[in-house]
């Protein structure tokens, strides 16, 4: 695949109260859904895996449409992706062991001890080895997400989506997983998609990112956010990546 | 000039005539006695005069969010009468906070308080509910049939541990109940059927209407109402809250249908134990007449056992099983359907798993009523 092809497009979204999306998510960067509560930034998520119908416009990975393809190709495009949910989602009738190979066992032929390595493998690369017999129930909130991380790789997705990632971690652990994104995008070239609102991960990670606006309900900006602190003039987003402490003609006047 | 007001700490002072001043002294906070702002709203009526309210609150003692929401309160007022007040004369936290209370404009545009709609448009509402409703139902069984078929085929993506252990929960670990319902339930009908029966000296025919009224009836009829309540309550409950923590979500997301991993299990389990609890609910019920005919109507063993054996068909049994199974596929559809079509949050649940052991009830008997009919045009 040619890497000038957009990773993830999303073409006239509607989404269900009547916002516009239009965004491209390239190849290998990590791409940032950023806006205030309410503004629709999880609602585009559900879109973009999947678990919700756009009324109207459509989603494409690697130029193949999402939205209005036949079941196959459908089972082929989830196959190709992971999500991270905001509190895990692990299934909590089963260990962390079975959470993470359940899908390996589903969808490969390996046999039982390779697919063990691979989830102890899993597991280390979030800080969980040693906890495969664990029920989701017996361990904390932090930790069920990184479980629940390792079970979005586990079979070593092309993309990654992260739903609030940082919302509920320490500010270490939140620290950590941003790095581990990071790794992510660097060694194994994962495109990753993250909605959020912490902005310290936000500058720390972002390569780019679409800013949706919680009055409006629709896109108000696209590119990095350093940029678009730089040289917005839009009182909404400079007020969010500043924690509303500049206003508009202060931050012109910085620029 | 001076208006001495009911409450003995706030009291309102002319001090010229187009100034109000409002003096609060003492501990004003939620066990005082209430300052009220109707006295204010007196002395305010129908007096264009008045321009000014100021606020002495230099004998104020303990005070707490009861003094604010008057201050407010007298504020809004002061607001509505066109008089200027001054939040500055205050002391500094009473200031702050008001100010706080004031910074945000009330939203008036939110629509949950609005009048009702026009009749026509809620009962045109509430029929493209029930019909979107009766739709989802339909697709649910849809879904139902077409993962057991794929099942058959052997392409349904399951595991059979999930089988085993839905069996587990919903098999032995029901014997107790059911046996204890049916038992009791039997020993109830030959109760009833004694006192009649002894009249004519028939006695013995207690084991016939025993016999025949659980077989047929009774004993897949309890056993379906003690699953609904007991295992379609547990899978809508465990279905719901597996929706409201995303864990449905994410089974979507890998590509697993819902139906075929959660949904398949259960009504595997269902069909497969309804028709063997049926069998142990009628040994039991059967057991509980004969513990009746035995002790109150001095029948004797070999009486009773043969009385009952030659008064059950074969066929009113398989009828009674055949009941069952059908009853456990209800039970199963309407606990599963209700758990999958729970909302996102934990009240959901509650009303997920009420409204599963309803229509799981509703149906079994309604379900029942059909099989009369159906069986005594069929002359079975």
């Amino acid at each position: 695949m040619a890497s000038d092809t957009p990773h993830i497009e999303v073409e006239d979204l509607t989404m269900a109260y009547g916002s516009f999306v239009c965004i491209s998510i390239r190849r290998g960067e990590v791409f940032i859904i950023m806006g205030g509560s309410g503004c629709g930034k999880s609602t585009l998520l559900r879109h973009l895996v999947g678990l919700k119908d756009p009324s109207n416009g459509r989603i494409l990975f690697d130029g193949v449409d999402f939205t209005n393809a036949n079941e196959e190709t459908r089972q082929e495009i989830l196959r190709r992706f992971g999500v991270l949910f905001q509190s895990g989602a692990l299934w909590s009738s089963m260990t962390l062991a079975e959470n993470i190979s359940l899908p390996i066992a589903e969808f490969t032929d390996l046999p039982d001890r390779e697919i063990r390595e691979i989830v102890s493998y899993k597991l280390s690369l979030v800080g969980l080895r040693g906890f495969e017999e664990f029920y989701p129930s017996e361990i904390s909130g932090g930790m069920c997400k990184r479980a629940g991380l390792a079970r979005a790789m586990a079979l070593d997705p092309e993309i990654l989506f992260f739903d609030e990632p940082s919302a509920g971690l320490d500010p270490i652990s939140s620290r950590r997983l941003d790095d581990l994104i990071l790794q992510l995008r660097d060694n194994l070239g994962t495109t990753i998609v993250v909605v959020t609102h912490e902005l310290q991960s936000i500058f720390a990670i972002a390569d780019n990112s679409v800013f949706l606006d919680s009055h409006s309900r629709t896109m108000k900006a696209m590119g990095n956010p350093h940029e678009l602190l730089k040289h917005s003039h839009d009182p909404d987003l400079i007020q969010f990546l500043t924690r509303g402490q500049k206003s508009p003609t202060q931050s012109n006047q910085a620029a | 000039m001076e208006t001495e007001s009911s409450i003995s700490m706030v009291k309102i002072l002319h001090r010229s005539p187009d100034t109000l001043e409002l003096f609060v002294s003492g501990d004003c906070n939620l066990y005082s006695q209430a300052p009220d702002i109707r006295i204010l709203k007196e002395e305010l009526e129908g007096k264009n005069a008045l321009k000014n309210l100021v606020f002495d609150l230099s004998g104020l003692n303990n005070w707490d969010s009861r003094l604010t929401t008057f201050l407010v309160a007298c504020c809004n007022l002061c607001r509505q009468y066109e008089i200027q007040y001054d939040l500055n004369t205050l002391p500094k936290g009473l200031h702050g906070l008001i100010a706080l209370a004031e910074a945000v404009p009330e939203k008036t545009d939110t629509r949950l308080h609005q009048n009702p709609s026009p009749f026509l448009e809620r009962v045109g509402l509430h029929t493209q509910q029930s019909y979107q409703k009766s739709l989802e139902i339909f697709t649910f069984i849809g879904e139902c049939l077409i993962a057991l078929v794929r099942m058959v085929t052997g392409r349904a993506r399951f595991r059979w541990s999930d089988v085993a252990l839905t069996i587990q929960e919903c098999g032995a670990e029901a014997l107790g109940i059911v046996a204890l319902i049916s038992f009791l339930i039997g020993l109830i009908l030959a109760f009833v059927g004694a006192v009649q029966l002894q009249q004519f000296g028939a006695a013995i025919y207690v084991a016939d209407l025993v016999g025949i009224a659980m077989v047929r009836e009774m004993g897949c009829i309890m056993t379906g109402i003690i699953m609904s309540g007991r295992t379609g309550a547990a899978f809508a409950a465990q279905l719901g809250s597996m929706k409201v923590n995303e864990e449905i979500d994410a089974f979507r997301t890998f590509g697993f249908s819902a139906v075929e991993f959660l949904v398949l299990p259960k009504m595997l389990a269902l069909i497969l134990m309804m028709p063997l609890l049926t069998v142990f609910a009628d040994f039991f019920g059967i057991l509980g007449g004969f513990v009746v005919g035995l002790g109150m109507l001095d029948l004797s063993y070999t009486e009773y056992f043969n009385e009952t054996v030659s008064s059950i068909s074969l066929t009113n049994f398989f009828i009674g099983i055949v009941k069952g199974s059908f009853f456990g596929i209800l039970v199963a559809i309407s606990g599963c359907l209700r758990g999958m079509q729970c909302g996102n949050n934990s009240a959901a649940v509650g009303l997920a798993t009420t409204s599963a052991v309803v229509s799981g009830i509703t149906t079994i008997i309604v379900a029942d009523a059909v099989f009369a009919v159906l069986f005594n045009a069929l002359k079975i």
